[in-house]
């Protein structure tokens, strides 16, 4: 179907809108599979290390707040609700729900990165972070093991945090866009793959959660 | 192809699962199942994420190309962590502790 007004969303390169979509999606899901490799070598390490030292490791997971974790996990889970009622809203052409849901999104995250950033004081404030500082006394024969998890809990949320912070500076551009009228039904492919993003975002803590907060719980 | 666009009633149905999923895996967590515990608790991250992909991210009414591309970040990343635990868990032979 040959349109003679030309979107004005559509690049030069592509024949439709359609194209250009599956393009900016197929685009979007090979940078997702760099990032599942990435996260991989990192889930990769901490697997290596936990069947080495399962003891320590448990041990070492108990000292994680299993409420917070928990509370932050149902966040950022009714964040991914949000975007994908964004999505939905773009695609209906709903400019104001779409606005509302993206706010909704930030603020999600924004709590998401606020309870993780007490947690991160607890650790400080319990002398948990590695290094010189650490202290393990109550289990102190696994004082250098447990260092070992804490530093792959520092890193692996660290990078997943730093993932979030990107994603709100990415939805604080959306919701310009949506705010100005760039995002219409016709074109709102920037909405669907920065959603992309966020639920890859996500499902990276869906998995960090029980590595790293349930571990022998039950002991 | 038109766009999909899905109902509403869909992503409500997938947060409720995605929630009772999280309440389940908190509370087996407490149980003492042995080496069950880390296979339940996988075995749900993977159902949620499974859900996520399928149903927020698109990919159930995605094309076949996006099918690809998905099912190759699964098929690689289990290359890699394979290879790596094949070797790392049948290098010494003894009991870690």
């Amino acid at each position: 179907m040959s349109e003679l007004i030309q979107h004005p969303a559509l690049a030069h390169h592509f024949d439709s809108l359609e194209q250009q979509k599956e393009a900016s999606t197929l685009g979007m899901w090979v940078f997702l599979v760099t990032e599942v490799l990435f996260f991989g070598g990192l889930f990769a390490t901490y697997l290596i290390y936990r069947n080495w030292y399962p003891d320590a490791f448990a041990a070492a997971s108990h000292e994680l707040d299993v409420t917070l974790g928990t509370i932050n996990t149902v966040v950022l889970i009714t964040s991914s609700l949000t975007m994908a009622l964004a999505v939905h809203a773009a695609q209906l052409g709903q400019r104001r729900l779409l606005l509302i849901f993206l706010v909704a999104t930030m603020t999600l995250g924004a709590v998401f990165l606020g309870i993780k950033s007490v947690e991160y004081y607890h650790k400080f404030a319990e002398h948990l972070i590695p290094g010189p500082g650490f202290q393990f006394e109550k289990e102190p024969v696994h004082v250098r093991h447990a260092q070992l998890f804490f530093s792959l809990y520092f890193v692996m949320t660290g990078l997943h945090a730093l993932h979030m912070v990107i994603g709100i500076g990415i939805m604080l551009v959306m919701w310009w866009w949506s705010w100005r009228g760039t995002i219409t039904a016709e074109y709102y492919s920037p909405i669907e793959i920065s959603g992309l993003y966020w639920h890859f975002v996500d499902i990276v803590w869906i998995f960090l959660f029980p590595l790293l907060y349930l571990i022998g719980r039950h002991a | 192809m038109p766009d999909h666009i899905v109902p509403k009633r869909i992503y409500y149905t997938i947060f409720a699962i995605l929630m009772l999923c999280t309440y389940l895996t908190v509370q087996i967590a407490f149980f003492d199942l042995g080496v069950l515990n880390a296979v339940a608790a996988l075995t749900i991250a993977v159902i949620k994420a499974t859900l996520v992909v399928l149903f927020f991210m698109h990919v159930k009414y995605g094309t076949r190309l996006i099918w690809a591309v998905v099912v190759g970040s699964v098929f690689w990343l289990g290359i890699l962590l394979a290879l790596t635990m094949g070797d790392y868990l049948t290098r010494v032979w003894r009991t870690y502790g």
